[in-house]
Formats: structure tokens, sequence, C-alpha cells
């Protein structure tokens, strides 16, 4: 047998266009400024490190993970605010769902204040909103959450910032190497285009895949509004040109 | 105008923010009861075959300033290099582990095993390494990169081969400090810079 053999190969991750992403660096973000690279990145193939990564069972998530109304009380009353549906699909760079891949949320409550201890905001915290959900894309690529519209926030920045309506995500895909974090912003916020995070995004088309439109047709009457969010994580480049050694 | 093509682009990213807790260890931010406990605790179970470690250290600014709202997160083989998924791989070895800076002191601890080689590109071996992620507010785009051990050969390693300022090889290489123990100081800026990975 021959130790290198022409194979169908379905590995190697599609290099990070980072023209589509934030710069690193956006003085109207001030954190930005001392918390990013001034070297460049070292670009390279990606490997089995990158190509690998966990996985996660239906064992893991609970009956009420993917609803952030009701998980914080466990059931025993709802969360303040707008109720929502906010759903969508997981894909790759090739249009191919991707299945069976964990996906998290976080968010503020109603009045844009969050459960955490570094959250000093005064609008008040709600007893029953702990703000984190999580779910396993279907064998489609498909999610969804049952939430509340999080409240825009002022944070300190420059004199008046605030951060139009949001919830993040976090995805996993099938690799390390496809790890995401973003966020989600709702259709006619008029606070994402005052907002410097959004803006360390250059590419305005690109900006716009973060906002997600209203969805009447999956909302329910008299119970919930519906947005879509849809996520692209990167792909693996598709070659029947690849020499690699053989059981890789 | 010329055929459209159909692929898809990556949605962009956007910062974790200061609140990345709350999504990823709730618990850690004292959000309490949503899930049993969070995710990724442990990237090794009890019985886990290969040499015990602790890997501890601290992410600074371009100020020297020391993060406390950092999270990080690892991946890594078994002790003989087989990733989890792959056939053989040893079962108490689930490979990932979340993390995060203390809210006082900014130090992070990784406990796990060594990993051992694994293959590169083109019938190269990769020293043994563990791959790591970092987000924190002002973070726009997630950081990648790489611990590696100076008790191994690197020699031959095709990423360390590839950082052509030969001093900065040391930014990926955790250095021991004890019996099993290891320290590895991530700076995201200026003097002693971490070489980060777009891989
Ligand atoms: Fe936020």
């Amino acid at each position: 047998m021959p130790k290198w053999m022409p194979r169908m190969t379905d590995a190697r991750l599609i290099p990070r266009d980072r023209s589509a992403h934030p710069v690193p660096r956006d003085p109207d973000y001030k954190t930005s400024v001392a918390r990013s690279p001034n070297l460049p990145l070292l670009s390279m193939p990606s490997t089995l490190t990158e190509e690998t990564g966990p996985v996660f069972g239906h064992g893991l998530i609970g009956a009420l993970d993917n609803n952030l109304i009701l998980n914080f009380s466990q059931g025993a009353a709802p969360a303040i605010g707008e109720r929502i549906l906010l759903h969508g699909r997981v894909m790759d760079e090739n249009a191919r769902p991707v299945p069976n891949t964990l996906v998290e949320i976080w968010q503020a409550n109603a009045g844009g204040r969050y459960r955490h201890v570094k959250d000093t905001y005064f609008a008040p915290l709600d007893p029953n909103f702990g703000g984190c959900g999580r779910t396993l894309t279907d064998e489609n690529g498909q999610y969804q959450f049952l939430t509340i519209r999080p409240g825009a926030y002022p944070w300190p920045n420059r004199g008046n910032d605030w951060r139009p309506m949001h919830v993040h995500y976090s995805i996993f895909g099938q690799g390390f190497g496809q790890r995401l974090i973003t966020q989600c912003y709702f259709e006619g916020d008029p606070l994402i285009d005052r907002c410097p995070i959004v803006a360390t995004i250059k590419d305005r088309s690109q900006i716009d895949r973060l906002v997600a439109p209203l969805d009447m047709a999956r909302a329910k009457p008299m119970d919930f509004l519906a947005y879509k969010f849809d996520i692209v994580l990167r792909g693996r480049r598709q070659t029947m040109f690849e020499n690699r050694p053989e059981g890789m | 105008m010329v055929q459209k093509l159909d692929t898809l682009t990556e949605t962009p990213s956007q910062t974790a923010g200061p609140y990345v807790h709350i999504g990823c260890i709730p618990s850690f931010a004292g959000v309490e009861g949503v899930y049993p406990e969070d995710l990724g605790l442990r990237a090794v179970e009890q019985g886990a075959k290969g040499e015990t470690i602790t890997i501890t250290g601290s992410v600074h600014d371009g100020t020297g300033w020391t993060l406390r709202d950092a999270m990080l997160e690892s991946w890594q083989a078994d002790a003989v290099g087989l990733y989890p998924g792959q056939d053989g791989a040893d079962p108490k070895v689930n490979g990932f582990c979340r993390f995060a800076a203390d809210k006082d002191s900014g130090e992070f601890t990784l406990q796990t095993i060594k990993p051992g080689a694994v293959p590169g590109p083109d019938g190269t071996w990769q020293a043994p390494h563990i791959a790591l992620w970092i987000v924190a507010r002002g973070i726009n785009t997630g950081l990648q990169t790489r611990i590696y051990f100076e008790d191994e050969d690197n020699s031959a390693d095709p990423l360390l081969a590839r950082i052509e300022q030969r001093p900065r090889v040391e930014t990926l290489i955790a250095k021991k400090t004890g019996d099993g123990q290891y320290r590895f100081d991530i700076r995201l800026q200026g003097d002693g810079e971490t070489v980060f990975l777009d891989i």
C-alpha cells in the first residue's frame, strides 16, 4: 500500500476571512485599545487540533434549558418582559446544516440589567430571570429559545453610550476552530447604528447579518412574537485533490 | 456579472463582553440553579491516563494590567495523542475545559493531564500542546493560542517552526515551576506579546 493516497477529504477548515469580522482595535470601543494584539496573527492551515472539538449529548440539556422565561424559577413563575421566540439555523460556509451543536445564550432582563456581580446599573433584577439558556441544534441545524426581549442598557465607554437590545450567542460547531461568540440584535432598534461595539464591524452587510428580523410566521397569537437569527460557522474545504497520510 | 457562488460568509464575531460568565459558567457568575453544574468544569475525569498537571497563569493587557474578567477554553488530546471521538481515545479525557480568571487576582488554573504528540500536516508530528481560546470584554474576536511545554521536545513542531522571530516561541511554552506544575502567562499586547493564531 502506498503511504500517500489521494482521497476525498473534508477536513481542513476554510481560513477565516478577517474582513468579515470586527477590527480587533477600535478607539471608539475603548476597552479594545489595550486588549488587542499589536503583532499579526500567525496563519497556518488547520490541524487535527482545530478540526476536532467537544461533542455534547442530549443528556446535558434539561427540559427548561432553552426557556429563559421559566428556567431560573424552574417553572415556578415567569420572567417579566416581552415574550419572544428566538429561533434560527446553524449552517457552515458550505451552506450545510450543523446538527447537534451546542448553542448558549445570555442576556440582560427586560430592564437592561444582568444578573452578575459586576452589573451595577440601577434597573432592578427580576427575581424570576437568570439570563442564560442553552440547546442543541436538531438534525437540520435548527434551534429555538423562548425568552423575553432584553432591554437596552447604558455602559461606561464614551460619555453616553447605550447598548442596543441584544442577546449574546456562543456556538461550538464540530471543531474547536469553528468556535464563535457573537451578538444578536433586533430589527428596527435605533441604537444599533449608534453602538461602538456594533461599529467594530466595518462591513455594513456583515452588521446586517447580526440583526434578527421579526418573523410573524413563527409568532404565536396571544402568546409570543418571534425573531429569526441564523448563524454561519466556518466550513471545511472540500477537494478531491489533496494528498494526506492514510488513516487521517 | 459572473455566476453566484453558493457559499456563505461566516457570521461576524462580537465581543463576549463583561458578562460572558452568565452564559458560559453561570454558577461562577452567581446564577445558580439553572444547570446542575457549569459546562467544562473538568478537562479529565478521575482515572485518566497520563501525567497529571496543573497550569496556572494570567492574562495581561497592553499596560501590564491583569484581566479579571477573561474566560478561557482549552482543547487537547489524551496522553497518547488521541482526541476525544477518535477511535481508542481515553474515555476519561473530556479534552475540553472552561475556566475563568479569578475575580480578584486574575489567576486562572487548568488541571488536566499532559497530552501526547498529535499528527500535523504532511506527515509531521505536533509536539504536545493544548489549544486555548480567550474571550473577554474588549476582545472582538476570540483569541486562539496554544500551550506547549518546556520539558518536551518542541524542535520539530510545525507551528512553532513558522514563528519567524525565534524569541517569540517562548510565549507559547509553559514553564515548569514544580512537579507537575507549569506557569503560562498570556500578554495580549506589547512587550512579550503572546503569539496568537489564525488557524
Ligand atoms: Fe450584553
